[in-house]
């Protein structure tokens, strides 16, 4: 790889910014695009706040004009229903896009930093910076969120972005690469469309910062490549959701949250409960309260309700069909091939051995494993890796704190599921195998941003610098000592 | 026993200690904490000792530089610790007003600090001082090239520490290479680049989030226009500091043609008042670290023009404090890291052409600027990157605790320091807690759809409000009336 692409350098004078290097191209078609995207960067242009601001407006007007063709293209895809485009896409993009304005000054501000003694009179601060060039990957199970949240926190920081959308949702792709260009500044963003080799191509570019939302394999793969160039990341993967549910009185509620997390998207949700740990008597309990909240929700025929969606390919219709063999079908259970239908399903009496319990399920299915009591459950939940979210359900609060404080997770509820990612005030990542940092808001102009340490010093005051001068000596290192010896609340430091 | 399978039993046992749950609770990480601050008080010489006998460190410069940034960061983190794993609340919206919404700082797991040979004390101290703080077991690796102090770590902390939750492992590159098979919860590396670029790929098969603190040529721009006796001397400080083996030292200077000659002289002059005629007879005056780095640094000299310095004592690894102008972009010194006492200057026409040549390269570690002219310092602040600045002076934005310390680019990710530390080693849960009463309120998500569920529903979650003139109370009264209203459209 040329390494002179690779080095920030300043903008080329004249009218080449955008042209391709031709000795690279033949080896990688992404290193033109990327070059150019550089040169932008190297402007400045995308660093100023009026900048920000345009870009983050256009991109509120992408979503107004655009509402149809999302919608069009979301039911296209998985016949997402337009209830939850609206809801789980576009308000939550909006969302980020109003936060953002109303809170861009403030964020861009520098933060200034208590000072120790010896810098009293000098300017300590963090400066916010843009890192660059940036790339951003999205996923196929909430196309347009996924991907344009990030995109919100990568253009409120300032930074130059390269979008690339799954080709897996391949109509929200389509909308995204043909519609949104149009929106933004062409020369600081841009959308690439295409499959893993392409993916792999556009990896072996430097980027300032990669953004990954997808499975923790290919999080190894991308993580592998931004090793090769020093690029930090951000992973949002997935892993199985487990969802402790206590002895309770009254379990309506319960399973009317639980099959409102489980089947919105038709399962198709990272933070969705993925499996239910419960003592036998309350899966018997359990199991009439689901069955009467699916019928509440889908009605006696899920296929009709156009609540419902689908599930996204076939590759995926197989793998979650596949599941359908472990525990005991108690409901749902019925698929069509040729839509992609997956009912509404609870498994009973699943085993851990099961193929449910071995990967994670991204279907309208819910496997129920029985165990004795909340410290199983605690030690069944801690044998595994580490999910991006965990939910109690339990009226008794000392209970939800036990399993809080006893495991670890990248999210947690209690008595709901997948709302504590609605809240954008709450940093939204994994952990472990569920992924490394967060964003949502705040944290996603933090995320997109290098914290630069500054010291603004003045040149006098230079009798107290003296003390850190050579030589040394008994005596300078007794003064240092009595003068700037540490004292536990208070402390003087010299340095 | 075989290394490997040894290693692996060390981490196996860190991690098994872990899971016991001991390292979380506030109380025992304070008591470890204030063992560690009881064994640098009670070990300081041996400390000194081992930091001489490594870089031919003096005890005083052992003290300031090492010494004394542990104990400051034990005792902010002693002092803060408790008010930073509190839970943090949140702001919360409608939808949530009655929930609480908190975020749970928790530790990440078993965390892996390998250390470097230069501070090789600190580089180990202040890290593991974070990871204790957040609640992790720490599996740490000293430099085997400052091979004293990577002993005496490894013979000490058993003494004050847990012995499981906080194991030393030494070893070379063999044995670094094999630890980082093993998988971790974080892994915090102080380095090369080069190396840092292993250890990430290696972190990356476990998708193990890393801290790298690398390196880079850290510039310093001094100006036509500034007080050039103080700017001198507060550059001949920082860069001959442990014989210019520190990752922030200016690596090199941009100034004008005219005051290049002025620097040299003040430097000298500087020097002289620091270590007297005969440096090499100065003990405030370090050693390069071993002949490998000593005869790197002697072929960089090559062909350079030497104003001052230029002494070297291969028996002694000693290198006098060198200046060396007119030097040229292209040689060698100006394509890697010096991390020796030679400071080349590099001759340019404006602060404009300075920005230029500092955009360049790679992005460094810290950046440096004397100026009187304070628009200067801002405009070249906005028009570089770095890790770091520090204008009028070097070096001491790595002293303030409060500022993240950490590279951008090829000088690293991640940060640490103080707050930053904690914040690194930690990982930020977020946590709804929710009533199982209350369904009414969530009727309105529910299946099946309708164009009025979805007004509402947009009503709930599009963040339209300025709280601050609703009120708290006002709002929440609104949001009980809300749910009373969909109870009775939806019941």
């Amino acid at each position: 790889m040329d390494t002179k692409g690779d080095i920030p350098g300043k903008a080329p004078t004249g009218s080449d910014t955008g042209k391709t290097d031709s000795k690279a191209a033949g080896m990688n078609p992404y290193v033109g695009l990327v070059s150019s995207l550089r040169s932008a960067w190297l402007t400045g242009k995308t660093r100023a706040a009026e900048h920000r601001v345009s870009q983050l407006e256009a991109l509120g007007r992408f979503l107004d004009d655009k509402k149809q063709p999302i919608l069009d293209a979301m039911a296209s895809d998985m016949r997402k229903p337009p209830f939850e485009v609206e809801i789980s896409e576009i308000i939550l993009v909006k969302n980020e896009v109003n936060d953002a304005l109303n809170n861009l000054s403030s964020w861009m501000k520098d933060e200034f930093v208590e000072k120790n003694l010896v810098t009293q009179l000098d300017t300590a601060f963090i400066r916010k910076e843009p890192y660059g060039v940036v790339l951003i990957i999205g996923p196929w199970n909430y196309p347009l969120q996924l991907i344009l949240v990030p995109l919100v926190g990568a253009i409120a920081a300032g930074n130059c972005v390269i979008i690339k959308p799954s080709e897996i949702s391949s109509s929200t792709e389509k909308l995204l690469a043909e519609m949104l260009p149009s929106y933004l500044d062409k020369d600081c963003f841009a959308v690439v469309t295409g499959g893993p080799a392409e993916t792999t191509q556009l990896l072996e570019n430097k980027f300032d910062y990669i953004f990954f939302t997808g499975s923790p394999q290919v999080g190894k793969i991308v993580m592998a490549a931004a090793a090769k160039h020093l690029t930090p990341l951000t992973l949002e993967l997935g892993g199985k959701n487990p969802c402790y549910v206590a002895d309770e009185s009254d379990l309506q509620n319960v399973a009317n949250r639980l099959v409102w997390g489980r089947c919105l998207n038709a399962g198709q949700t990272c933070v969705a409960p993925d499996y239910v740990l419960c003592s036998a008597e309350t899966q018997e309990k359990l199991l009439p309260a689901l069955r009467h909240a699916i019928t509440q929700f889908f009605g006696p025929e899920p296929r009709e309700s156009p609540d419902f969606a689908r599930i996204i390919s076939d590759k995926q219709f197989q793998r979650i069909q596949a599941l359908l063999g472990s525990g005991r079908v108690a409901i749902g259970g019925q698929t069509d091939e040729r839509e992609r239908y997956i009912a509404p399903t609870v498994l009973a009496d699943v085993q851990p051995s099961d193929p449910a319990m071995q990967e994670e399920i991204f279907g309208p299915v819910l496997p129920i494993v029985t165990v004795p009591n909340v410290d199983e459950a605690i030690a069944f939940i801690n044998r595994r890796e580490r999910p991006l979210a965990m939910y109690v359900f339990a009226s008794d609060s000392k209970l939800v704190h036990r399993v809080l404080e006893r495991t670890s997770s990248g999210g947690f509820g209690a008595n709901d599921t997948i709302m504590q990612m609605t809240l954008i005030s709450l940093p939204f990542g994994g952990i472990g195998n569920s992924g490394l940092g967060s964003y949502h808001s705040k944290f996603s102009f933090d995320t997109f941003s290098h914290h630069r340490a500054c010291l603004l010093r003045s040149m006098g005051l230079e009798t107290v610098n003296a003390l850190r001068y050579p030589p040394y000596g008994e005596r300078k290192k007794g003064l240092v000592l009595s003068t700037f010896g540490i004292k536990r609340k208070g402390t003087c430091t010299l340095l | 026993m075989e290394p490997r399978r040894q290693q692996q039993e060390v981490v196996a046992r860190a991690g098994a200690a872990f899971r016991s749950g001991r390292s979380r609770p506030l109380g025992f990480r304070l008591r470890q904490l204030r063992a560690l601050e009881r064994l640098v008080k009670e070990r300081e010489a041996e400390i000194a000792a081992a930091l001489h006998a490594d870089l031919h460190k003096s005890e005083c410069n052992a003290y300031s530089y090492e010494i004394l940034g542990v104990l400051g960061e034990i005792a902010l983190m002693v002092d803060k610790l408790p008010t930073w794993a509190a839970p943090q609340s949140v702001p919360k919206n409608i939808m949530t007003l009655t929930d609480e919404v908190y975020i749970h700082h928790e530790p990440l797991g078993v965390v892996l600090v390998i250390g470097a040979w230069n501070y090789p004390f600190v580089l180990i101290m202040q890290p593991l001082i974070g990871a204790i703080a957040a609640g992790n077991a720490v599996v740490i690796k000293p430099s085997e090239i400052s091979a004293n102090t990577a002993k005496l770590v490894a013979e000490l902390i058993p003494q004050y520490l847990d012995k499981d939750l906080y194991p030393v492992i030494n070893g070379g590159v063999t044995e670094t290479t094999e630890l980082l098979k093993e998988r971790f919860d974080h892994i915090f590396y102080t380095g090369s680049s080069q190396v840092g670029k292993i250890v990430m790929e290696a972190a990356a098969k476990h998708l193990t989030p890393v801290t790298l603190e690398l390196g880079g040529k850290s510039p310093c721009y001094i100006d036509k226009d500034c007080n050039l006796d103080i700017a001198a001397r507060r550059v001949a400080w920082g860069k001959y500091l442990n014989c210019g083996q520190t990752c922030i030292a200016p690596d090199y200077i941009l100034c004008d043609q005219s005051i290049q000659n002025k620097v040299v002289e003040t430097i000298k002059k500087t020097l002289k008042e620091f270590h007297g005629e005969d440096i090499k007879k100065s003990p405030d005056y370090e050693r390069i670290v071993n002949k490998h780095h000593f005869k790197r640094l002697v072929t960089l000299l090559e062909g350079q023009k030497i104003a001052y310095g230029g002494e070297t004592d291969e028996a002694t690894c000693f290198i006098a404090p060198t200046i060396l102008t007119d030097v040229s972009p292209e040689s060698k010194i100006m394509k890697e890291e010096i991390f020796g006492p030679l400071l080349p200057i590099v001759t340019v026409k404006s602060a404009d052409e300075a920005i230029e040549f500092i955009n360049q390269r790679e992005k460094p570690l810290a950046l440096y600027l004397f100026s009187n002219d304070k628009k200067l310092i801002k405009r070249m602040i906005s028009e570089t990157s770095s890790g770091g600045v520090t204008a009028n002076d070097v070096i001491m934005h790595y002293t303030l605790l409060d500022l993240p310390f950490g590279g951008v680019g090829n000088s690293g990710m991640g940060n640490y320091h103080g707050r930053h530390s904690f914040e690194t080693f930690s990982h930020r849960r977020s946590c709804l807690i929710k009533s199982l009463a209350m369904e009414s309120v969530n009727k309105i998500r529910y299946p099946p759809n309708s164009q009025r569920k979805l007004d509402w529903a947009k009503f709930f979650f599009l963040k339209r409000f300025n709280k601050g003139r609703l009120g708290l109370i006002a709002l929440a009264l609104l949001g009980a009336i809300l749910a009373a209203v969909i109870k009775v459209a939806y019941s």
